[in-house]
């Protein structure tokens, strides 16, 4: 055997990468270099104004929303409809979502139904509600309510269908009574389910906010975004959309933090 | 209190699962079932806590629980089935809340099984955090907490590894000289079945039906001294189930 082949030489490495790492300064540094490219850009005049005026004029547009008072009337009468809707649409929506998970009669019954209303875009229905429940706040919170409840059952119903069958026969098997096994063993054993669900019915909520505002509505972040609009005034509308991120992410953080805290049990 | 098996018969859809199971449980005792996969152990033991109807036949109880007895028939299941989102002490208080404690008395009694098996320093941790061995033992706990008349063990150990399954085995024999328990103990490792069982109740493969009850007259915290004895009984059980194991093996599982 020849003296190279005796020496040997290492087996390659091939078991690499496939495994994403948090890098936390990468994150920022995109949205500041988009941002000063944006800016650079309005400046030199490559970018026209009348077409996206430059971060700092949509800054100054924010400022002066907040310095008039305006952004508390229209951001408060947007959150409140966002929240009862989305609080009401939710509850119902659990409420419902359980008793298709547990009796046979309400799956029978209702499960057609909710898939069949499900993928309908509640946008569509925005006029009938206006018809239904005035141009006012009923249409709006309606539209909103409707959006999110079907989710929510959805998420629900398929996170009741998950729990742990052995665990619900483990709290038979030592005498539990029935409202004990749903308070203690499938609704706990749902929520890893219902609370990914709060995601998706919050977005819908927030889109089906803005859309329900741009109809008859005074004060709200849409109404906002649909005045800009049509004076043209495409840095209000800037700082309206800039509004409505913030607002995703905040409700993103607080569903994070709600997850973290009720999930803690997990991983 | 004891249990009678009569005539239990039992399927599922077309397929016969028990046959005439006739047999009688006796109390402070340790009865093995054991059969090759697919006999329909388990079925029988959700027979005989209630936790399914048998087609016919009855499961009969003789006798009264003895007063403190909060769940006469008390399960302990392979996959230990413990709340992922409760503590350990968490899941042992689970089974008492429904019986109106007050919540010192409660926690006097967590404090006692917890003790019993010796995992009062991991109260505070959840499932997750524990290996099977412990979990198992969390289980235990558990099924102790409610003073049972009967343990229905259904393969407690085959989800461990040999080694924890060697240490619980040893948990189960101190346990077993101390408190004198009566349990049904469904396994189809026969090692575990000379070591725990006063008797041994073969079955055949489906339809199970009863082939042979072995009596093994050995103290249970004794029988490491025995080992050609048990050795003996084990293949003796083996020669009982081999054929019946191997034929099993070879048909198809919803066949």
């Amino acid at each position: 055997m020849a003296e190279a082949e005796r020496a040997g030489r290492p087996v390659s490495f091939r078991g690499g990468g496939f495994m994403p790492r948090p890098l936390g300064v990468v994150g920022p540094l995109v949205f500041v270099a988009i941002v000063g490219i944006w800016e650079t850009g309005s400046r030199t005049g490559l970018i026209p104004p009348l077409i996206l005026p430059a971060p700092s004029e949509a800054l100054a547009a924010l400022a002066h929303l907040f310095e008039t008072g305006l952004l508390w009337k229209h951001l408060s009468a947007s959150v409140q409809r966002l929240l009862v809707g989305w609080t009401v649409g939710t509850v119902l929506g659990i409420a419902v979502g359980v008793s298709i998970g547990l009796f046979s009669l309400a799956r029978a019954g209702m499960a057609p139904i909710v898939a069949a209303i499900f993928p309908i875009p509640k946008i569509a229905l925005l006029p009938l509600f206006v018809i239904w429940f005035g141009i006012g706040e009923g249409s709006k919170i309606a539209t909103i309510l409707f959006g999110t409840f079907f989710p929510t059952v959805i998420a629900t119903y398929g996170g009741v269908d998950n729990v742990d069958r052995s665990l619900i026969r483990m709290g038979q098997s030592f005498g539990l009574s029935w409202s004990s096994i749903v308070r203690k063993i499938i609704l706990p054993g749902a929520l890893p389910a219902i609370l990914p669900g709060f995601r998706i019915s919050a977005a819908i909520a927030i889109v089906l906010l803005v859309a329900a505002e741009m109809i008859g509505a005074e004060f709200g972040v849409g109404a906002y975004i649909l005045l800009a609009g049509s004076l043209m005034a495409i840095d209000e509308l800037i700082a309206g959309v800039v509004i409505l991120s913030i607002m995703g992410l905040t409700v993103n953080w607080l569903i994070a933090r709600a997850e973290r805290f009720f999930l803690r049990w997990r991983l | 209190m004891e249990l009678r098996l009569d005539g239990l018969h039992h399927g599922y859809g077309d397929i016969e699962v028990l046959r005439d199971i006739d047999l009688d449980i006796p109390a402070g005792r340790v009865v093995c079932i054991v059969g090759p996969s697919g006999c329909g152990k388990s079925t029988l033991l959700r027979l005989i806590g209630g936790l399914e109807l048998p087609d016919r036949g009855s499961v009969i109880q003789i006798g009264e629980p003895p007063g403190d007895s909060l769940n006469p028939l008390t399960y302990i299941f392979q996959d230990f089935a413990l709340l992922p989102w409760r503590t350990v002490e968490g899941n042992v208080r689970l089974v008492l809340e429904d019986h109106g404690f007050a919540r010192d008395e409660s926690a006097r009694i967590v404090a006692d099984v917890l003790s019993r098996t010796r995992l009062s320093e991991f109260r505070n941790a959840f499932p997750r955090q524990l290996s099977g061995g412990m979990k198992q033992r969390v289980a235990i706990a558990r099924a102790l907490s409610v003073s049972p008349a009967f343990l229905l063990m259904d393969e407690p150990l085959s989800a461990l590894d040999a080694q924890t399954r060697e240490l619980l085995m040893d948990d189960l024999i101190d346990l077993w000289t101390r408190e004198r328990f009566s349990a049904v103990y469904i396994t189809h490792n026969l090692q575990e079945a000379v070591r725990l069982g006063h008797r041994v109740v073969v079955l055949s493969r489906r339809p199970g039906a009863i082939r042979e009850i072995l009596e093994i007259d050995l103290p249970l915290d004794a029988r490491a001294g025995y080992a050609a004895e048990l050795e003996t009984h084990r293949q003796h059980l083996w020669r009982l189930i081999r054929d019946e194991a191997q034929a099993a093996e070879l048909e198809l599982v919803d066949g």
